[in-house]
């Protein structure tokens, strides 16, 4: 029972630290807790059921299809907004990504209505696999193995590609990456490509086990963000362990103490965690200069 | 002044309710401006504070028939409780981090709300008419005579606090809350004093609100209502007290305005007409949040300052004019 409920917990917790991760990339590159996170990726996912169901196409292609879209969407969100902000200090950056939350939401519920769909997925949630007294479906398996190959590709791309370089660059200094012959904004724009795209990931993957509604993203976004918040937003490692404890954590208090305040008690472990470390649990704490 | 009195006489009824429900959210935005906007404290879960008042101001009429005036008071001072506990690690966090406890606390704050059998659980709370005394307000028109002087008094409290010791205080702190240490501006009082100011015009809205729609359930006070408050303050300028009073009018306007979108004409016919051909017609009334998002990015992109901004730069024009 114990080891099934952390199973359960690691598949989405995997989930959240995919969510937290696309967070905390873009809150690296543009300073900004990016609250339109969870609606890209809702209408990502919605994107790729429209290519499925309506435009029938192949598996393969409409989520490619809806991946492709995602990053042009995060890329076009920074493009139009984020760049042209008179005064970007951090209020007027949340209230820009508030505002792209609005729009998408209300975007997807006036396509698609408020009605529930569901997207057929080609991996089964009811076909189990049995270890000893631990039974595992073979979408949580897939929904682990696909987070943790996101996650190592991320962390390869981070380190050995140029353009992975670069943004680190960029995220790190703004006016050397630049001195250094980088197009900032340029890579500024990819970041939020990124970003989506591994939000859009989290979505699809989350869509065969919830209902497809434009409320889709809405409590894993801020599970997401307590992951971030959690495990601390200025490393990548951070999160990805806050996720995965989240998940975990939140399914043992649900089976154990409480299921009535299971979505609650997220938000009692960020109050409880940032009371004794404000940066989270690996953030590093920063130091203001004057 | 007088036209405010005059009003409800020469108007139909549904547009003293309009004014009514405006009236509420100006009390809203005040307080949340001297929290965002004079003290830089970001709040994302004001719609927790004003459910606070709203269900304690009902609750107390109709269990323990405390009357009208003592409920309210006694309501705001607790949400002004809760913003006080809320400051407190307020004074270790900021930006996102702040953004995310306020957050969670508008959340969980539902959630209990939503569990528990003494708020009415997901049905609410029916809401009986406002007595004073021995006089019961009956319709919009004796509800407004209640709710208008109040906020006009609110409103001039908060101008008085931002323009005195305290609000230089609250605005030295956002501009910088190391050099407001230094100068001897003592910043964990201030912070949290601005929390509950602020959580304490909330919890009065939250008491008035019940009366002006009668019926108090969860729904009405979700994540979305937070961001609403939000934008008011934003759109109506942040740090000005105009600001909040001219964005809590036009964003309740537009929330109004909004609901029934297929009835404006000419927009309406349009609208109609474009969610037969490409979207569906059933969410059409979602057009509103795509319009208030619209309107918040295009606000900080063009006039970080709102509409209060906006009214300084035409004034200015006006002044100096052919120069």
């Amino acid at each position: 029972m114990f080891l099934q409920l952390i199973i359960s917990g690691l598949s989405i917790g995997s989930l959240y630290a995919l969510i937290a991760l696309a967070m905390v990339i873009i809150y690296k590159a543009s300073e900004v807790p990016n609250f339109a996170q969870g609606e890209m990726a809702m209408i990502s996912t919605f994107v790729a059921y429209a290519l499925l169901i309506t435009a029938k196409a192949s598996f393969v292609v409409s989520f490619l299809g809806a991946l492709l879209f995602a990053v042009l969407l995060g890329m076009f969100i920074e493009f139009v907004a984020l760049r042209r902000a008179k005064d970007p200090n951090i209020l007027n950056l949340i209230i820009i990504t508030l505002g792209f939350e609005m729009v998408l939401y209300g975007l997807a519920s006036w396509k698609w209505g408020a009605e529930q769909k569901h997207l057929p997925f080609p991996i089964s949630d009811t076909d189990v696999i049995q270890f000893g007294t631990v039974v595992v479906s073979h979408l949580d398996i897939a929904t682990m193995v696909v987070a943790l190959i996101v996650m190592i590709t991320l962390f390869l791309f981070f380190r050995y590609t140029k353009l992975g370089i670069a943004m680190k660059a960029t995220q790190q200094n703004v006016i050397a990456a630049r001195i250094n012959g980088i197009r900032t904004n340029r890579i500024t724009s990819f970041t939020w490509g990124l970003s989506s795209l591994i939000g859009a990931v989290a979505g699809i993957l989350l869509s065969p086990v919830a209902t497809l509604d434009p409320n889709l993203m809405m409590d894993p976004l801020l599970k997401g963000f307590a992951a971030a918040v959690l495990g601390g937003m200025t490393t990548l490692i951070g999160p990805v362990i806050g996720g995965y404890l989240l998940g975990v954590i939140e399914n043992l208090f649900g089976a154990y103490v409480s299921l009535e305040f299971k979505s609650v008690v997220a938000f009692l472990i960020i109050v409880f965690v940032l009371w004794f470390k404000p940066s989270g649990l690996f953030g590093k704490h920063y130091v203001k200069k004057v | 002044m007088s036209g405010l009195i005059a009003f409800p006489f020469i108007s139909p009824n549904y547009y003293v309710y309009m004014l009514n429900y405006m009236a509420v959210n100006v009390i809203v935005a005040m307080g949340l401006n001297i929290l965002i906007g004079y003290t830089g404290q970001i709040s994302l879960g004001h719609a927790g504070f004003f459910a606070i008042g709203a269900y304690v101001t009902v609750l107390f009429i109709d269990k323990l028939h405390v009357p009208f005036f003592a409920a309210l008071f006694v309501a705001a001072l607790l949400a002004a409780a809760f913003g006080f506990v809320l400051g407190l690690p307020a004074l270790r966090l900021e930006g996102p981090y702040l953004a995310i406890a306020t957050l969670g606390f508008g959340m969980a704050i539902i959630q209990v709300i939503g569990r528990a059998a003494v708020f009415g659980g997901r049905n609410g709370l029916l809401v009986s008419k406002m007595s004073i005394g021995p006089y019961v307000l009956n319709t919009d028109k004796e509800l407004y005579f209640m709710i208008i002087p109040m906020t006009v008094i609110l409103v001039f409290a908060a101008r008085n606090i931002v323009k005195t010791r305290v609000g230089r205080a609250l605005v030295s702190i956002r501009d910088s809350d190391i050099a407001a240490e230094t100068m001897g501006v003592n910043v964990t009082y201030y912070k949290t004093l601005a929390f509950a100011i602020s959580a304490f015009y909330a919890g009065i809205a939250g008491g008035l609100y019940a009366f002006v729609i009668g019926f108090i359930n969860p729904g009405s006070f979700t994540f979305i209502l937070s961001i609403l408050f939000l934008s008011m303050v934003v759109v109506g300028g942040l740090g000005s007290v105009l600001g909040a009073v001219m964005g809590g009018i036009f964003i309740s306007f537009l929330n109004l305005k909004l609901e029934s979108v297929q009835y404006i004409p000419g927009f309406g016919d349009m609208l109609v007409i474009i969610s037969k051909k490409w979207m569906s017609v059933t969410g059409l009334p979602n057009i509103s949040s795509i319009i208030f998002g619209l309107i918040l990015i295009l606000i900080v992109v063009i006039e970080p300052l709102g509409l209060y901004g906006f009214w300084i730069r035409t004034k200015k024009y006006w002044k100096t004019w052919p120069f």
